[in-house]
């Protein structure tokens, strides 16, 4: 049932998340690295990496762009080429989608790919200036939205045409907070209950605190080679069977349907087909819970449950470890951290984890066929990735 | 296209903020397809076509979702609570744009009728100049 490997990942490390004072993103960087290079001993990486794929969303935060040849230099792999891929909040998939795209080719055989943002050492209010410019300037933002905005239209559009609940939407918060109570490298490690998070103060009607991810620095890491290479490196590869990538109207209120993520659909389809599977076939996936509503609305667009019934799905407990289709057993967006630039390629490390049994006391038992899906802003793009592991 | 038959003022953001100035809410109007398209762009977005003229908006239409911002950005700061909702015009297009006077849900009903009203423009000595239209319930 399943494609041909387009690549495969060899080893991935993820820095701990959260506020990491003192720490510079490239420093950040090199921990995750670090853990990469130190889980693939046989990996030489001034000979074998041909290129730096990594994805920052923002040079405001650190007052540094440039970050392909910044990374490249901090890694000691100075002449080696060194991109810097941005999607906004999907920075790291684009730099994975084509990182993919150039193993596939047959132009670059070994790639370092990741990715990295710094943003606790800036006050709140500079940071949900910098994130908003992944939204619409002259219509969206000068019009008073934020992020948190841009989905409560959303969720106040979904509760209406569905009659999803703002406990539904809690139930998301306590999930993936709760996975996050099992990663050491969660920015938080506690449990919450449904009344914290709906008793938690509102940030965008009918969005509260709870139903917010948190700034977070932190940065990603995994090395992708081309498949018939893999068995060098480990005897526990995971493929990548299937990618997609997509956009969305730039504004939400320009969609046509404000219910639903178009270039979740569409990727996700991309990716289904590439690989050749189905939602069904799905044994645990990381998706792009910025706010709890994404989620519910990403379990319908990515064909875990039918249009509308998202909420229902999470209320059933279907996306728990031990569900239907465990979702963000990192702890996702909402409560392993949300770096922006980083956190495409630290959902692969998650799926790199549970794909090759190292997931410690959230593993999903006998996981094969995994997913991951990361958008960009309030979902004018997004990028899907199939994975299947190694024999 | 030729340049001869180029629109005046040209479908752009800061035309559309212009006619905001004069108390008007602008569309283009595809001349190929018929579609009517807010905030205007120089291209249609439905067929593609460069060949575009403005029309005016009644400025009426229907509240298709809205949020109630709590935690506003720094230029907003003063205004919070706010409301903002996406109200599409009976022509067609569908709109951004603060609710005047609502900060509370039960104000507001999906499907309401609303209109636009435009209040003078702030005092901004940098880039954007714009002013700002509104919405209120119809």
């Amino acid at each position: 049932m399943s494609g041909k490997p387009l690549a495969a990942i060899v080893s991935a490390g993820l820095s701990k998340f959260g506020r990491r004072e003192g720490l510079y993103g490239r420093e950040l960087f090199l921990e995750a690295a670090g853990e990469a290079f130190d889980r693939c001993p046989n990996l030489d990486p001034r000979r074998d990496i041909k290129g730096v794929f990594v994805g920052h969303m923002g040079e405001s935060y650190e007052h540094q762009g440039h970050t392909g040849p910044t990374i490249s230099d901090w890694l000691g792999l100075t002449p080696t080429q060194g991109f810097r891929f941005e999607s906004a909040c999907a920075s790291s998939s684009a730099a994975l989608r084509c990182a993919v795209m150039a193993i596939a080719s047959g132009l670059l055989d070994i790639v370092l790919v990741g990715g990295v943002e710094k943003m606790t050492h800036r006050t709140t209010p500079e940071v949900t200036e910098y994130l908003a410019m992944a939204s619409d300037f002259p219509f969206e933002q000068w019009h008073g939205l934020t992020f948190p905005g841009l989905f409560a239209l959303m969720a106040t559009a979904h509760m209406h045409k569905y009659g999803t609940t703002e406990e539904q939407l809690a139930m998301v918060a306590v999930k993936n907070h709760k996975n996050a109570s099992m990663n050491p490298k969660a920015q938080f490690q506690k449990v919450i209950t449904l009344e914290d998070a709906l008793k938690s103060r509102v940030i965008a009607w009918p969005l509260k605190l709870f139903d917010c991810s948190p700034i977070t620095d932190g940065a990603s890491c995994a090395i992708l080679v081309k498949p018939e290479l893999a068995k060098k490196f480990t005897d526990t590869p995971i493929y990548i069977i299937g990618s997609g990538g997509a956009t969305d109207r730039l504004g939400v209120y320009a969609r046509d349907d404000i219910t639903s993520l178009l270039s979740a659909k569409v990727a996700s389809q991309e990716a289904y087909k590439m690989a050749g599977v189905e939602p069904k076939d799905i044994d645990v996936a990381e998706v792009h819970d910025c706010f709890t509503i994404a989620e519910v609305i990403l379990y319908e667009d990515l064909g875990f449950c039918p249009k509308g019934y998202g909420g229902k799905f999470i209320e059933e407990g279907q996306t728990h470890i031990g569900g239907k289709i465990p979702v963000n057993t990192s702890g996702g967006l909402k409560a392993k951290g949300h770096p922006v630039g980083a956190t495409g390629v630290a959902q692969v490390y998650e799926i790199y984890l549970q794909l090759t049994g190292q997931a410690g006391p959230r593993q999903v038992s006998g996981a094969e066929i995994a997913l991951t899906h990361n958008m960009g802003g309030s979902g004018a793009s997004a990028f899907v990735h199939i994975y299947r592991r190694g024999d | 296209m030729s340049q001869q038959e180029a629109l005046t003022p040209p479908p752009t953001v800061e035309s559309f903020y212009k006619f905001v100035a004069e108390g008007k809410l602008m569309a283009v109007k595809c001349k190929k397809c018929g579609k009517i398209i807010a905030p205007p762009r120089p291209v249609c977005d439905g067929c593609l076509s460069r060949d575009l003229e403005w029309v005016q908006l009644k400025g009426e239409g229907e509240l298709v979702t809205f949020t109630i911002i709590h935690v506003p950005p720094v230029q907003f700061a003063s205004m919070a609570p706010y409301t903002v909702a996406v109200v599409k015009m009976d022509e067609g297009p569908k709109l951004p744009g603060i609710v005047k006077g609502v900060t509370q849900p039960d104000q507001l009903k999906i499907g309401m009728r609303m209109k636009v009203v435009f209040e003078p423009a702030p005092q901004q000595q940098t880039w954007p100049q714009w002013p700002r239209y509104y919405f209120e319930p119809a």
